[in-house]
């Protein structure tokens, strides 16, 4: 039989046609939608008179608006209450399932799919959000799409398509104490660079992905399009079935033996073919700090910021220009970079085990003068969870304010934002210029311990010096 | 309705510099608050076309010589970043019609094909001429042609690249893929009911 690799047996089980212009008639099973890119479908859908097809397919969720100290309705910034109204219509209108902030099931959609049981092994899942890659981790295939697309699919379930090439990278060997999913995954775009994975589905493999939590590889995947790969992937193992058993929407006990049989025939054959391969080793990840205005501008915590004078022109003209936006000097350490804001949360690393680790290594520790650290729950659940094991005291008590659920200062489209050129040591994943809502302000992007070592230390720090183990 | 066919585009050009121009810097985030597009041209690049108080910066883009521009050209991985239509929204509603660059993000590229507006790749010789002669002379009229994937700047020929299917859905008027999806009701539904989920 053909070996194939997973992106291929999972595309082929969905392709319904070849459309005119050569690409695939794609069918999508789980269709995620928020309330940022999906009125303006839901309104062209209107304007041709068609139906959602398959609402079963479609759930929804309000992430990046919401207020995080706030949830009574209106909200104080009128147009975010008008989107928030607009999703519930929308919702109530069609059919779809809406997870609102009153079901106790709200977050960040990333976060809830997998939380619910909506991520299984084998599924096309799409999004109108870039970070969808994140499902990846579960043996999907899942991207982000624009919003003509979400209207193709609610009109549909199917978007026209090529199919991608596959790059596996394997990062074997172990991983040192300190290091993280995060600093592998900014490893990898460091080298690969930001477009590096333009037109490929990234394959993770090896003893790190092996070793990984499932919430670890979401960490990883979660990060795939800042390198360019709108899809990123693991092949499910054990712990993925485990991980989804019991879950609202997984597959019920009776139906649970065949679904798993299903998903073991998933993983790519071994021996199959790939566009490329690349292998890292995990002893050379250390905990990674971006200096830069993409997250491909990224050092080891031990390292100097980069001299453009001792580079080649084109990377020397990007790092004087990241350099002058980051008001940070060439050829000096980046450890004891003064920092403003800390945050800790987003759907790279907002889950459970992020916001547990971060509490396990923060007591008796106290947020440095100044700092305004934040710490924003992926989801109601998780709050809810982390606050049953006592974390949110945890943090309050070492100054962090504990908030609600939701996307936050990830990208500040609620009020979380940060004021001026003020610099923040935030776990989300994008460190574009103006991302956390100041079109001055500065981002540095690291691991959930990394940012609290800063904040504790008020500079950027090597997390194993403040927390040692 | 069919679609128009676009083989090729003509319009003034303006060049923004840069790499990795990425979908914030496009459209930031703050102006995504609305549920429809209708007046997203007037965000499109604000925070690096205004300074921290609200004045207008020395972007190309607030250069009245450029202001009738319907062509950018800018440089390497434009686009990256998020999935948000909203930026090649943005563009669309500016003006724009077509974007010359040295490559495109890929979700970024797909939005815009969507919208009708071609995505082309040209080479960094390429790229640093046009700049140079869009610099000199802002009324130079550009000519995108798809048909023989070159573009046309006065006496001057540029070779570019675009993807295959890109450029006949652009040129057979099937850059919006709807009505084709809609077409095939009955193989969606053998594919919905073949899968192991529902
Ligand atoms: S947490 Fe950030 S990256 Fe993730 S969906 Fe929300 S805004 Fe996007």
């Amino acid at each position: 039989m053909e070996k194939l690799n997973l992106f291929q047996k999972v595309w082929k089980n969905h392709e319904v046609n070849k459309l005119e212009n050569g690409q695939t008639q794609l069918f999508v099973g789980r269709h995620l939608i928020h309330e940022v890119t999906s009125p303006q479908a839901f309104g062209m859908l209107k304007e041709k008179g068609l139906p959602v097809r398959y609402p079963e397919r479609t759930f929804a969720t309000v992430d990046h608006i919401v207020p995080t100290d706030e949830i009574n309705e209106p909200y104080s910034d009128p147009l975010a209450d008008a989107m928030i109204k607009e999703l519930r219509k929308n919702c109530e209108d069609t059919g779809v399932t809406f997870f609102d902030v009153s079901s106790g099931k709200q977050g960040i959609v990333h976060v809830v799919g997998p939380e619910q049981g909506l991520t299984q092994p084998g599924m096309t899942i799409a999004c109108g959000d870039s970070h969808t890659s994140t499902h990846g981790a579960f043996g999907a295939i899942a991207f982000g799409v624009g919003t003509s697309q979400v209207r193709d699919l609610l009109a549909t379930q199917t978007l026209a398509l090529s199919p991608l090439k596959v790059r596996r990278i394997e990062v074997n060997g172990n991983l040192a104490p300190g290091v993280y999913a995060k600093d592998v995954i900014l490893h990898i775009i460091r080298k690969l660079g930001v477009n590096g994975g333009t037109g490929f589905a990234y394959e993770y493999a090896g003893d790190v992905f092996d070793n990984f939590s499932m919430e670890e590889r979401m960490t990883a995947c979660n990060m795939s399009i800042e390198g360019g790969a709108r899809v990123g992937y693991v092949n499910p193992d054990q712990k993925t079935f485990e991980y989804l058993r019991g879950r609202p929407y997984s597959p019920s006990e009776s139906d649970w033996d065949t679904a798993v049989s299903t998903w073991e025939l998933l993983a790519s054959d071994p021996g199959c073919n790939y566009d490329d391969i690349v292998h890292f080793d995990a002893s050379e990840i250390s905990p990674t700090v971006t200096w830069g205005i993409n997250p491909a501008q990224a050092i080891s915590v031990e390292e100097n910021i980069p001299d453009p004078t001792q580079l080649s022109t084109t990377e020397a003209s990007s790092t004087r220009e990241a350099l002058e936006y980051m008001k940070l000097k060439a050829g000096t350490p980046i450890k004891g970079t003064a920092i403003d804001v800390a945050f800790i949360g987003s759907c790279t690393n907002g889950r459970f085990s992020d916001l547990e680790e971060v509490a396990n290594r923060i007591q008796g520790h106290k947020v440095k003068e100044n700092v305004k650290a934040i710490v924003v729950p992926g989801s109601q659940i998780v709050s809810k969870v982390a606050q049953e094991k006592g974390l949110d005291t945890i943090f309050k008590e070492a100054g962090f304010e504990w908030r609600n659920a939701g996307c936050s200062m990830c990208l500040a489209m609620n009020p979380d934002k940060l004021i001026g050129d003020q610099l923040c040591a935030s776990s989300s994943n994008r460190n574009f210029k103006g991302r956390q809502g100041s079109p001055t302000g500065r981002t540095m992007l690291m691991s959930p311990l990394m940012v609290a070592a800063a904040a504790i230390s008020g500079e950027i720090t090597d997390s194993r010096e403040v927390f040692p183990s | 309705m069919p679609l128009e066919k676009i083989t090729t585009v003509t319009g003034q050009g303006v060049y923004v510099p840069g790499d990795d121009i990425d979908t914030d810097r496009i459209i930031p985030a703050r102006f995504m608050k609305c549920v429809t597009f209708d007046g997203l041209g007037e965000y499109l690049f604000y925070d690096v076309r205004h300074d921290g108080n609200d004045k207008l910066t020395e972007h190309a883009l607030n250069n009245p010589n450029f202001s009738s521009a319907s062509i950018m050209l800018s440089g390497m991985n434009f686009g990256c970043g998020s999935s948000r239509e909203h930026a090649p929204q943005s563009l669309y509603r500016a003006g724009f019609r077509a974007i010359i660059a040295g490559n495109f993000a890929e979700i970024f590229f797909g939005n815009s094909i969507n919208l009708g507006m071609p995505c082309v790749s040209l080479d960094e010789a390429g790229r640093i001429k046009l700049a140079s002669m869009i610099e000199s002379d802002p009324t130079l009229e550009l000519k995108i042609d798809l048909v023989d994937r070159e573009i046309v700047a006065g006496d001057t020929h540029f070779n570019f690249d675009i993807r295959d299917g890109a450029r006949e859905s652009l040129m057979n008027g099937k850059w919006d893929p709807i009505d084709e999806l809609l077409n095939n009701v009955t193989s969606i539904e053998k594919v919905a009911k073949s899968l192991s989920y529902n």
